[in-house]
């Protein structure tokens, strides 16, 4: 009998096993080499053992019944340390044994970060079963602690497993989303959403510092923004090596993984490798599925039959319970590609198909994956999409041959479809409503409450209204924000604040966004709505801004820059004229203006040169001016008391507090302000946002004024007595318009909506209410109010230089 | 021929951003996506020479800053009712590292 030597008893090895006794039993002598204390099992389903679903019996897949009929020679617990091939033996730790042919599938070794402290004891791989009662017997001691390193695949099953089992679990993950290898954002929220609810913590975008012991024990994990996790145990899963050393020894030909062709036939040709120790055309596996087409290929090579190892495309689910997700494929943006992303918010659903020349060549699913094989099938199968591309993404319940367009889809759902999640009224319900006489929108929401909820399923209940109606019905022309969204700002403003949402991605996801990102319309819009509803939790995005609000300065038609230095209330002095001067000489300034807002602009600015610029400016006290930003522009003032003889009150000192108050706000649309020492209005006060003129008995508050495109005079807000009291309103105004403005409303525009009578009320009549407003103002302000310029120079100077000189890189 | 030359990592662009590259034929964007796939352009709109590298990202498209054209990273060519292209460069990610075509950047100085 010719020898076969195995080294590792793993899933792979495992399956060539099988199919060589099928097809051949008592052709070879086997010996089976196993680090491992134990054959073979199913090494994925080590999760289930973990969460406590199975035992580890249940998943053995071979037993000692099973070697034994088959006469293998099970060396278990022992370990290769060497090949000699010259001699064509195996060495094992208690001794030789000859082959005739040899087969690696020593899989891969976890990788483990070499942060300081992570030899510590408590902090552990998962990858055996080992590690896996190691968790187990530290989840079982009472109130103890894990931390997992990595949002992929194992380590959120180990984290899920250890919650299962009752432990507090932290999760850090370096990427700014779970899973990001096999899921794009949207999904990846919506699976960080389950595993929050299950009472898992997840850190995103984290960096891992160190891993503090005491006693030689792991105690915590430190971040690097300096944050402390303490833990009992920490679980790394941040990816996998394959485990090449023995073969690498042995002189046999190794790259990322050992080389093997098509065969599965290393640099030897009596030697051959399968499962995740191996390099096949560049790639290597992490998964079973492929891992199996190479042993059955594997055991026809042992058998001189004729086989070929094809790379297919892989699947990726979770084998977390309550946690539906499915990818396959490629669905990075690429030339050529197509998205179709489809929503459905009340049920958490998220479903997005990447389509490259009229073929699916990428699926990510979330929450609903019912149809997962199906759409793997069209990846795989290569199916010409072209005349199901309007439904394909409804799955194939919708696929009735022929063209379909998405009218078609609504009319061939059946009546007890579910069409409005939120009230469960279901497609025959509004059908019956619309027959009854209900023939807007308006009137199904009022008989049957369909979208009258979150709104989301209005496009759906239109759809319902059309195909229904038929050309009675025209579709109404409330205007969406962009084309990403059938709703409108007011509908995203109120669901921001009424569903709590508090990232970009949240948003795309529970108000069904048509589009993967958003586009330049609606992310300003967003990222200014997150900003001021929730200041604290949510991260400013400078990719959402346009370019002035991400560079702190106005573009100019030829690319330049103008610079605005803030001159509070308007005042200035040498030593900051002085700088500017200095800062116009240094960086040949081409042009330096007077503004119409009081103040000095330098146009004509190099990009490049902005830091130093700003750098230069701070020096000299001054900070930005905000002349580029939705935000607090100027405090206009006239010279009041100080020096005019008719000023009746400090227009200028209060113009400069107001300035200091305000300065830095993000605001829907820009805010100007003026302050006059009297009614001869010398700051042209009554056609500012604010406009404050002071009279001998106090100040004058009008809001809603503007002098740009339409010409606006200041309605009356209130007259009052003390400069304290003229803060205080402005500032509620202000946090008013903040908080309910429509995005690029200028104040005018928000008072005409919402009428003067309301804002009245609001923040003049009401004083507690004034009161709250002032004091989110104020929250805000803590974050908002820095100087982005002292900022930028501080921490983003580099990204305003070119990222290469090709220039110079071809000349040396 | 295609002379792949590294220029920076990949993290020197932030997602859905750009950076600009000079070269000897004029400045090139680099564009990094949500998905981490990157391409380059002309730092050129069409349209009225917009710096591109100073746009919003959005999908696999970008948003001139000065007049709002929106341009395809892939191709190059003018999206909706605007019309016009930018000349596209070869650009790919390797190890974390973004490698650009420059064999249509670097030739005339390469000739000198
Ligand atoms: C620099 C300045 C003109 C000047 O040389 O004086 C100016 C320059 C610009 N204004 Fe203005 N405005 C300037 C005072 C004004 C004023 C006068 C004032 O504030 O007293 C007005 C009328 C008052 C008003 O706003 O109601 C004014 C009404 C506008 C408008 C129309 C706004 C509207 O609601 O209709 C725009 C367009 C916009 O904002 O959408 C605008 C937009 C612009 C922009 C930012 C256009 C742009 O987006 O690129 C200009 C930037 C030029 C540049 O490249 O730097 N600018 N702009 C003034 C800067 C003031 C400052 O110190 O910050
Ligand atoms: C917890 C967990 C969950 C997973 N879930 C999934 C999933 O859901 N879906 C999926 O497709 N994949 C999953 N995987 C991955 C899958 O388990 C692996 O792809 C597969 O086990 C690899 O098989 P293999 O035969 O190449 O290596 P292994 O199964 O790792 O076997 C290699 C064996 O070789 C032994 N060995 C190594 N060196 C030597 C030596 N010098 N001498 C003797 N013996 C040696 C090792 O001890 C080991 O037992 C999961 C993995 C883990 C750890
Ligand atoms: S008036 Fe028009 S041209 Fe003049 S600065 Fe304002 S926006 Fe520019
Ligand atoms: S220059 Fe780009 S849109 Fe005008």
């Amino acid at each position: 009998m010719k020898k076969l030597v195995v080294i590792g008893a793993g899933m792979a090895s495992g399956r060539a096993l099988e199919h060589v006794f099928d097809a051949a039993e008592g052709a070879w002598d086997v010996t089976l080499f196993n680090a491992e204390p134990r054959g073979n099992y199913n090494r994925i389903m080590l999760s289930p053992v973990l969460s406590g679903e199975k035992t580890y019996e249940e998943i053995v897949t071979h037993d000692a019944d099973w070697y034994e009929s088959h006469g293998v020679n099970c060396r278990f617990g022992e370990k290769v340390i060497s090949v000699d091939r010259a001699r064509k033996v195996v060495v094992g730790e208690k001794g030789e044994v000859p082959y005739d042919k040899l087969m690696f599938a020593t899989g891969s070794n976890p990788f483990i970060i070499p942060l300081p402290g992570h030899d510590l004891d408590g902090v552990i791989a998962y990858r055996d079963l080992e590690d896996t009662n190691r968790m187990i017997d530290v989840a079982a001691e009472e109130g103890s602690k894990a931390v997992v390193i990595g949002g992929g695949l194992l380590g959120l099953e180990a984290a899920a497993g250890l919650r299962f089992r009752g432990m507090d679990v932290t999760v850090v993950h370096i990427n700014p989303w779970l899973m990001e290898r096999q899921l794009d954002e949207a999904a990846g929220y919506l699976l960080r959403k389950s595993l929050v609810d299950k009472g898992i913590h997840i850190k995103c975008a984290a960096n891992s510092k160190e891993i503090l012991g005491e006693d030689g024990k792991v105690k915590a994990l430190l971040l690097d923004d300096g944050t402390e996790l303490p833990c009992d145990l920490l679980v790394m899963a941040v990816g996998i090596r394959p485990n090449v050393a023995l073969a690498q020894d042995a002189g046999l030909a190794v790259g990322k993984g050992i080389h093997v062709d098509d065969q599965m036939i290393t640099s030897d040709e009596d030697i051959l490798a399968v499962g995740e120790c191996v390099e096949h055309n560049g790639a290597i596996f992490g998964l079973v599925a492929p891992l199996y087409d190479q042993a059955k290929v594997a055991a026809k090579t042992l058998m001189e039959e004729e086989g070929t190892f094809v790379q297919k495309e892989l699947a990726t689910k979770l084998k977390v319970t309550g946690c539906d997700l499915f990818s396959a494929g490629d669905f990075a943006d690429g030339e050529g590609r197509e998205d179709i992303v489809f929503r459905d918010p009340a049920r958490g659903v998220y479903r997005r198909l990447v389509i490259e020349d009229n073929k699916l060549i990428g699926v990510v699913m979330y929450g609903d994956t019912a149809d997962s094989n199906w759409f793997f099938g069209l990846i795989k199968d290569k199916t010409d999409i072209a005349n199901m591309r309007e439904t394909v993404i409804f799955g194939p319940a919708y696929q009735g041959g022929g063209d379909m367009d998405p009218l078609a889809a609504v009319a061939a759902l059946p009546l007890d479809a579910e069409v409005c999640g939120c009230n469960g009224i279901c497609k025959g319900t509004i059908v019956t409503a619309i027959e009854n006489g209900a023939t807007d929108l308006g009137a199904v929401r009022a008989t049957t409450k369909a979208s009258a909820s979150c709104g989301t399923c209005t496009g759906l209940v239109e759809q319902v209204l059309a195909t229904t109606l038929g050309d009675d019905f025209v579709l109404p022309a409330a205007e969406p924000m962009c084309g990403c969204t059938d709703l409108t700002h007011e509908d995203v403003r109120r669901m921001i604040k009424a569903q709590e949402l508090k990232s970009m991605v949240s948003v795309w996801q529970e108000l069904g966004w048509k589009t993967v990102d958003g586009c330049a319309k609606c992310r300003p819009a967003l990222n200014y709505y997150l900003i001021a509803d929730w200041p604290l939790e949510y991260l400013d995005d400078p990719q959402s801004r346009f370019i002035n609000e991400r560079k702190h300065a106005n573009i100019q038609k030829d690319g330049t820059f103008s610079v605005v230095p803030r001159m509070w209330g308007g005042i200035t002095n040498a030593n900051e004229l002085r700088a500017i001067a200095d800062a116009a000489d240094k960086y040949n300034v081409p042009t330096v203006k007077v503004t119409g807002g009081q103040r000095i602009d330098l146009l004509g600015v190099k990009g490049e040169d902005l830091p130093n610029i700003w750098a230069d400016l701070n020096k000299a006290g001054m900070v930005s001016g905000h002349a580029y930003s939705k935000g607090l522009r100027t405090v206009k003032t006239c010279v009041g008391t100080d020096h005019c003889r008719f000023g009746t009150q400090d227009s200028t000192g209060l113009g400069i507090k107001l300035e200091k108050a305000l300065w830095g706000s993000w605001t829907p649309h820009k805010v100007k302000l003026g302050v006059s020492g009297c009614p001869r209005n010398c700051a042209e006060a009554t056609c500012k946002d604010v406009g404050i003129v002071c009279v001998d008995s106090g100040f004058q508050i009008g809001i809603g004024g503007a002098a740009g495109m339409d010409l606006k005079e200041i309605q009356p807000l209130a007259q009052v007595e003390t400069e304290e009291e003229a803060m205080q309103l402005t500032i509620a105004a202000i946090q008013l318009y903040r908080e309910t403005a429509k995005y690029l409303d200028r104040m005018y525009k928000w008072v005409d909506k919402f009428g003067l009578d309301w804002v009245i009320e609001q923040v003049v009549d009401d004083l507690d209410n004034r009161q709250a407003l002032v004091e989110r103002f104020d929250l805000s302000q803590t974050i908002y109010q820095k100087d982005p310029w002292a900022q930028h120079v501080e921490e983003e100077a580099e990204t305003y230089q070119p990222i290469a000189n090709l220039v110079l890189e071809a000349a040396e | 021929m295609t002379t792949w030359i590294d220029i920076a990592a990949l993290e020197d662009i932030p997602q859905r951003g750009a950076r600009m590259v000079k070269t000897a034929h004029g400045c090139v964007a680099v564009f990094r996506t949500a998905e981490d796939e990157v391409f380059a352009l002309d730092n050129a709109c069409p349209h009225k020479q917009g710096p591109l590298a100073e746009g919003i990202v959005h999908g696999v498209s970008v948003t001139c800053p000065l007049h709002n054209w929106v341009i395809s990273l892939e191709t190059g060519l003018v999206q909706g009712p605007d019309e016009g292209s930018v000349e596209t460069y070869g650009a790919q990610v390797e190890n974390g590292r973004i490698l650009l075509d420059a064999s249509k950047l670097t030739t005339q100085v390469a000739a000198e």
